[in-house]
């Protein structure tokens, strides 16, 4: 089955996993050579497609001493790479209603009063798996410009992978989500479109039309819906 | 992948000539013989007739069919017995994560319902999270929910059920404006209102979107939500069975722990399933866009108690899936890309179908190229055509890719292909279950007190699903159904446990030794794929 298919004349590359060396085809993703060594993967298993954050890794390369951090259904094993999933770092989430609140800048300092204390050391956007700036981000968010968190941050899958790494113990996603939801519902102006349409539908003037499309017999209806 | 293999990929290294001359239009009986030709629906290999259950005599993919006439894992590998007392006692039980379950969740709990939900991975985890492309929603001044109601009711080739689209489409803008109130981020376009793109199939641009990230950006917002809510939530708790209750009714259900092991009996007045959708049962053997737990377990849960299923011979094969880079086979690359001006082409460089055919006719077409010797071989041995996206560049501008599609630029770069600049092999991939547990407009399946909402219901869409329905359904029905549900629960004539049984998955148990004459059955519901290499070296 297509999740982790050997390729022809694949060759088979030595990896770590969980601290245990295995053999495995070249060509795999973290999670795919877990499932080639016969490990049941359940935590630290989501969407397999790079959007649901659940499957954070942590791995090392021999002879260099970065810690390098990935999302394992997205990334290739690699000769001599060993890694670790950490399928949920433990983070803190502030308790808000977005609707209840009256100004969501000074808000920020209340729910999360630790993003003010952001040391600059860059390992945040440094660890992102989505390549996110989220150094700059918390800086934005602690400025009050929601937008340009909005506009940096639309890609976090909240792995938390930034949680791990930060020295004033943050959890910058967090943050970022208030942020966006703060500029979503309270800095943008509730569409105008939108507003027209709820308006027309309260008044029920689209009330009649559905109602006759569904009394028409079906051979009526389909040769009225035929018609583009 | 190595810089080596994919030299010897002619992907990239021996690329024909890519002709812009459009295909030939296609008549309608032309349409029709593609379709019954190549669409895996309509093929008779890999079907069997039910011969259990509600939907005994339909026929139905094999394997779909291996987990509807399963045995309960309340009875084997032995028999479990009901403990003295229930070990949570609720009103409305939720059993499903995704974007239906947290949006019924989110306002059963307003009713004053004692809600719980439990999920099989974690909340969130879900075929919405990945929806890519949008949501459907009639907000143009030349559009209305009445022509909403027309293009869904053609793209499903008539066979939707008309009270649910009604629904669908007069309720969608409520349910839109809840999200803009909880700070979900749409595009606006310039004056601010929701930027309205045109989705396959529909004769109006309906689509709102959150750049490629629509499913991402509402999960990330309502499941925080639903998390500072303070309604009970079990993660990694997947349902193993429904209870059934006075005169066959439903009346909760066993969980699993898959951490413990250990079984979690739920009495509840009422039950909701939205366990999403079955793509990775992998029907004929397509690579699937569906997330890791999409087995259909609600599918076997309600079928065991009794619930009829609907145009449950139907899935979407969503054209455009990966297939090469092998380790991506599945992910889908969505259809906003085609409407903004990518092209197909086979192994010649030559185009053969319009890519903006609804999505059943060009994936036949893709399936057609590839079993008539057109299509492109990858290192694995499988084969597809050539999506070519750097048209859209060319045509609306440098950077346009990179705007409107972040993800599946930084998703194909992870495995180093420049999707603005390369094109993508793709074949048809398994998107998404059109049929489903049969319901109406309130949710009800055909068991008392059992409501469904979003995939695994069935009749909305009919044999088709039009792109951005999907997520519309799941706020709609998921806001319909959980308010209606709890409702029904709090009405509901009290009862007692002695009264809560598994009787049904008993006689259940009793048609299926009666059909299939001692021949093993697997146990139901599946819950996870299982991927792994077995000891022998054979894949599973």
């Amino acid at each position: 089955m297509f999740q982790y298919e050997k390729p022809e004349n694949a060759r088979m590359i030595k990896v770590g996993i969980n601290g245990k060396e295995w053999m495995v085809p070249e060509g795999l993703t973290m999670v795919q050579a877990m499932w080639y060594t016969g490990h049941e993967v359940i935590h630290g298993i989501g969407c397999l497609g790079g959007v649901c954050g659940a499957c954070a890794a942590v791995y090392r390369m021999p002879g260099d001493f970065h810690l390098h951090n990935a999302l394992a259904c997205q990334t290739l094993v690699k000769e001599e790479m060993v890694f670790s999933l950490i399928p949920s770092f433990p983070s803190q989430r502030a308790n808000y209603q977005i609707e209840a609140i009256l100004d969501p800048k000074e808000e920020l300092f209340k729910i999360y009063p630790e993003s003010a204390t952001c040391r600059n050391c860059n390992a945040c956007t440094e660890v992102c798996p989505q390549g996110i700036d989220v150094r700059d981000a918390v800086w934005r968010a602690n400025f009050g410009d929601f937008k340009g968190v909005a506009e940096g941050t639309m890609s976090c899958v909240m792995c938390g992978l930034c949680v791990s790494r930060c020295i004033a113990e943050m959890a910058p996603h967090e943050i970022a989500l208030y942020a966006r939801r703060a500029y979503g519902s309270q800095e943008l102006k509730f569409p105008d479109n939108l507003k027209h349409r709820l308006e027309k539908i309260e008044s029920g003037e689209y009330d009649d039309e559905l109602a006759r499309l569904l009394s028409l017999s079906p051979e009526t209806l389909k040769a009225e819906c035929e018609v583009k | 992948m190595s810089q080596d293999q994919k030299a010897s990929l002619p992907l990239y290294d021996h690329l024909p000539p890519f002709l812009a001359d459009d295909p030939a239009p296609l008549t309608l009986s032309e349409r029709r013989e593609l379709l019954d030709r190549y669409y895996p629906d309509y093929r008779s290999e890999g079907k069997t007739t039910l011969r259990v259950g509600p939907n005994k005599g339909q026929i139905i993919p094999e394997e779909v069919a291996s987990i509807l006439e399963t045995r309960s894992r309340l009875l084997h590998p032995v028999k479990v017995e009901k403990p003295a007392v229930p070990d949570m006692d609720v009103d409305l039980l939720i059993i499903g994560g995704g974007g239906a379950g947290i949006t019924a969740a989110l306002f059963a709990r307003e009713t004053g319902a004692s809600v719980l939900v439990a999920t099989k991975l974690r909340i969130g985890d879900s075929n919405t999270v990945m929806a890519e492309g949008g949501i459907q929603v009639a907000l143009g001044d030349d559009d209305s929910p009445a022509q909403h109601f027309k293009d869904a009711f053609r793209g499903g080739h008539f066979t939707g059920d008309p009270h649910l689209l009604s629904v669908l489409v007069k309720e969608g803008p409520e349910v839109i404006s809840w999200l803009v109130r909880k700070g979900v981020l749409f595009d606006r376009d310039v004056h601010g209102g929701l930027a309205l793109r045109k989705g396959g199939g529909t004769t109006r641009p309906r689509l709102i979107s959150a750049k490629d990230y629509t499913g991402l950006e509402l999960v990330r917002v309502l499941k925080e939500d639903l998390l500072n809510s303070g309604v009970p939530l079990l993660e990694f708790s997947p349902a193993v069975e429904l209870l059934e209750g006075p005169d066959g009714s439903c009346a909760g259900a066993v969980l699993l722990d898959v951490d413990s092991g250990k079984l979690r009996w739920v009495k509840a007045k009422s039950v909701l399933l939205a366990t999403g959708g079955a793509g990775r049962l992998h029907i004929g053997g397509f690579a699937t866009s569906n997330h890791f737990g999409a087995t259909g377990d609600g599918l076997a849960l309600a079928y065991r108690m009794g619930a009829p299923l609907v145009h449950m011979e139907s899935f979407q094969y969503h054209p455009t899936g990966v297939i090469y880079p092998s380790e991506m086979a599945g992910m889908l690359i969505t259809e906003a890309v085609r409407g903004a001006g990518a092209k197909l082409y086979n192994k010649s460089g030559k185009r053969f179908v319009n890519e903006l055919e609804t999505r059943d006719v060009v994936a036949a077409a893709i399936i057609r190229e590839c079993s008539e010797g057109r299509g492109v071989k990858t290192p694995a041995g499988h084969y597809g055509v050539y999506l070519d996206l750097s048209s859209i560049d060319r045509e609306m501008g440098e950077g346009t890719v990179a705007r409107r599609f972040p993800n599946i630029l930084k998703l194909m770069s992870k495995h180093e292909v420049d999707c603005s600049t390369q094109p993508i092999l793709v074949y048809p991939t398994l998107h998404y279950q059109n049929g489903g547990i049969s319901s109406d407009v309130q949710g009800h399946s055909g068991v008392a007190y059992l409501s469904v909402a979003g995939e695994t219901s069935g009749g909305l869409h009919g044999k088709n699903r039009l792109m951005g329905n999907s997520l519309l359904e799941v706020l709609v029905f998921g806001h319909r159904v959980g308010v209606n549900a709890s409702r029904e629960a709090l009405a509901r004539n009290p009862f007692s446990w002695s009264e809560v049984g598994f009787g049904h998955a008993a006689r259940f148990e009793k048609a299926l030794e009666a059909e299939f004459h001692g021949v093993d059955r697997p146990e139901g519901p599946l819950l996870f794929p299982d991927y792994r290499r077995k000891p022998s070296g054979e894949n599973v």
